[in-house]
């Protein structure tokens, strides 16, 4: 790292008017697409592989060549022993669920937490932080038992019950950032105007509190989404989610990994993400550094 | 940082004395606490129920025997209190021999990979973790600065993020395979995933390519929070570059840093989706993680004991973060606000 990139990164952070060429800007420059590359390739060479025929899968030109269509349609044949739409319906609705309870249940507990006053905060703070914290594994093994003498395992519930360990947490915690941010005069204004505590959420707060909500339900869906450890143990063929169903592609030769095939799966998989990502790009970062660093 | 002071919710409640003149604080305090657990009680209870419960039950499950055969006496055992037993089994690595008593775990069984498996998560964590920071921190300044293009970068960063993990597993699983691209882009003819320091190094670098973005937005968010003034000053006073960066820049961005690389860390140390999906822990990628899933199967009580123990390791490594190393998350939190 060269010295004096570091000290250039907030004296030069608002824009300035044109200058002549030089080499600090320059450096920036290259930097930048150093970090581009870093970042992009790879993604593009799934795309790439994704749409190549399956007989020049370890071509290596950098471009699309030999584009088809084959791949995608490999992903949804079911002759192979592959459910992937049936995967994806089941990662829709466990992520779905999870999301709207946690939204449901964290937004007042994050309106708690940023606009109340009340004894051991700073202790429900940190549990709510060290709950997002644990690990899955601690979970999966007394899980695993006890679904499986309850009949749950393989049901959705038993997927949606050890995310909402993860989910919820990240829910409370990056909506308590935001809220804290909020106009909350508007509150005391609703309050004097004869609204009760209550109503003054409900009535302002909430409709405010609106755009906050929806970045971090993205961020609850991803998390939920990308979940793989709880997955793979506690689901079946009937509830088995994508990030499972992907790590586990069974391909036409049974020794042969369906390397095109899985790169069209995973583009699948991955497409409306970033899609979703670079749409809302500002306020999922916003989202993902609240309360963390702010 | 003065803004925050005005907010007398967070930081009067977080500091635990109240200064006087806040407009009867007390009196509000009492009534708002009420208000304010009955707003809680919900996610405290779900967590309650999806975290605790779960744990004391494994608390309670690594002190039983598994049922199965017995060793010892080639008898089926019904199972029953163990005491330690379990936590002996993996700790010192003993398992039960034939005729009964104990011996070293035989090599292959997964009692004798307790502490391989413990050196492995570690090292995966100290290597990730400071790939990480360092590449972070460099992606945060070049982001920070103001140039055209600046928010295609932001929005580049987030693709690695956005992507599954167990997507970038079987991606970079590709990339690396023995005619990938990997090998004809340097020329080499690597088994990346079939030997042990090449597969070690596969997962690093896919870790690092997934994760990095994510230290990047918190450094590069830590970074924004600088006031120009102060880098104007210390130019003014002939501060040079590097004497900027060590005596400006590091110590006000340390904070941010410190919650960034405790969450990194502490997601590094429970690690399995990557190792899991390109090398199935084979080749000493095994990592805690991995270990229990594998027990799971064998025995729940003794892989209860297990996922207590890498339980405790992780609390252990956050509490050092947080005590020693002042990575405070709950505080940056509490009182954190608007900084712009």
């Amino acid at each position: 790292m060269s010295t004096a990139t570091a000290s250039r990164t907030s004296t030069e952070r608002t824009e300035r008017p044109k200058r002549p060429f030089n080499w600090g800007s320059f450096r920036t420059y290259i930097s930048a697409v150093i970090i581009l590359v870093w970042c992009l390739a790879p993604f593009y060479w799934m795309v790439v592989t994704a749409f190549r025929e399956v007989g020049y899968t370890f071509d290596t030109t950098p471009f699309f060549t030999h584009v088809t269509w084959d791949n995608f349609t490999t992903v949804f044949d079911e002759s192979l022993g592959n459910h992937f739409g049936k995967n994806l319906l089941n990662s829709l609705i466990v992520g779905a669920v999870t999301t709207v309870v946690a939204l449901v249940v964290g937004v007042f507990a994050a309106y708690a937490l940023a606009r109340l006053n009340f004894r051991f905060k700073f202790v429900v703070l940190g549990f709510i932080l060290g709950a997002s914290m644990f690990p899955g594994v601690a979970l999966v093994t007394p899980l695993f038992q006890l679904f499986t003498n309850i009949g749950w395992f393989g049901t959705y519930q038993a997927l949606i019950i050890p995310n909402i360990s993860f989910v919820l947490p990240l829910t409370v915690y990056t909506l308590t950032s935001f809220f804290r941010e909020m106009p909350w005069e508007l509150e005391e204004a609703a309050r004097i105007d004869g609204c009760t505590q209550g109503q003054a959420f409900r009535k302002v707060i909430l409709p405010l509190a609106a755009p906050a909500t929806f970045t971090t339900a993205i961020l609850a869906f991803i998390a939920s989404w990308n979940e793989f450890l709880i997955a793979s143990q506690l689901s079946n063929d009937a509830t088995k989610t994508v990030t499972v169903a992907i790590a586990y592609f069974a391909g036409a030769q049974p020794h042969q990994e369906p390397y095109t095939a899985v790169m069209a799966a995973g583009t699948v998989v991955t497409i409306p993400l970033v899609i979703l990502v670079l749409v809302f790009q500002r306020k999922i970062v916003a989202g993902l550094t609240a309360g963390a660093v702010k | 940082m003065s803004t925050e002071l005005e907010k007398p919710q967070t930081t009067t409640a977080a500091a635990g004395h109240r200064l006087p003149g806040r407009e009867s604080a007390d009196r509000k305090q009492v009534t708002q606490g009420r208000w304010a657990y009955t707003l809680l009680a919900p996610s405290l209870i779900l967590l309650a129920i999806v975290i605790i419960y779960p744990v004391i039950n494994a608390i309670v499950m690594s002190f039983q025997k598994d049922s199965g055969l017995d060793p010892a006496t080639g008898f089926f055992s019904e199972g029953g209190p163990a005491g330690f037993d379990n936590y002996i089994h993996w700790l010192l690595q003993q398992c039960t021999a034939p005729g009964g008593g104990t011996v070293a775990c035989p090599p292959g069984t997964l009692g004798a990979q307790f502490w391989d498996s413990m050196g492995t998560t570690f090292f995966f964590t100290v290597v990730t973790v400071a790939f990480e920071t360092v590449l972070g921190f460099w992606m945060a300044i070049i982001m920070a600065r103001a140039f055209r293009g600046r928010s295609l970068i932001r929005a580049a960063v987030l693709v690695p993020w956005a992507i599954p993990t167990a997507v970038t597993a079987k991606l970079w699983f590709f990339i690396f395979a023995f005619e990938g691209i990997a090998n004809k882009l340097f020329g080499t003819q690597i088994l990346w995933t079939g030997s042990e320091w090449p597969a070690k190094w596969a997962i690093i670098i896919a870790d690092v390519w997934k994760t990095t973005p994510f230290m990047a937005l918190l450094i590069l968010a830590g970074l924004q929070l600088i006031p120009d003034e102060v880098y104007e000053a210390a130019k003014v006073d002939g501060a040079s570059t590097w004497q900027r960066f060590r005596l400006i820049t590091l110590p006000l961005v340390k904070p941010a840093l410190m919650v960034a690389i405790l969450f990194r860390v502490l997601d590094a140390l429970r690690m399995y989706d990557l190792p899991a999906i390109m090398t199935q822990g084979a080749n000493g990628t095994t990592t805690l993680s991995i270990l229990v899933v594998q027990q799971i199967r064998q025995g729940f009580n003794t892989a209860a004991a297990l996922s207590t123990i890498t339980f405790i390791v992780i609390f252990l490594v956050a509490f050092i973060f947080v005590r020693f190393l002042g990575a405070n998350a709950v505080d940056a939190a509490t009182t954190s606000g608007k900084a712009k």
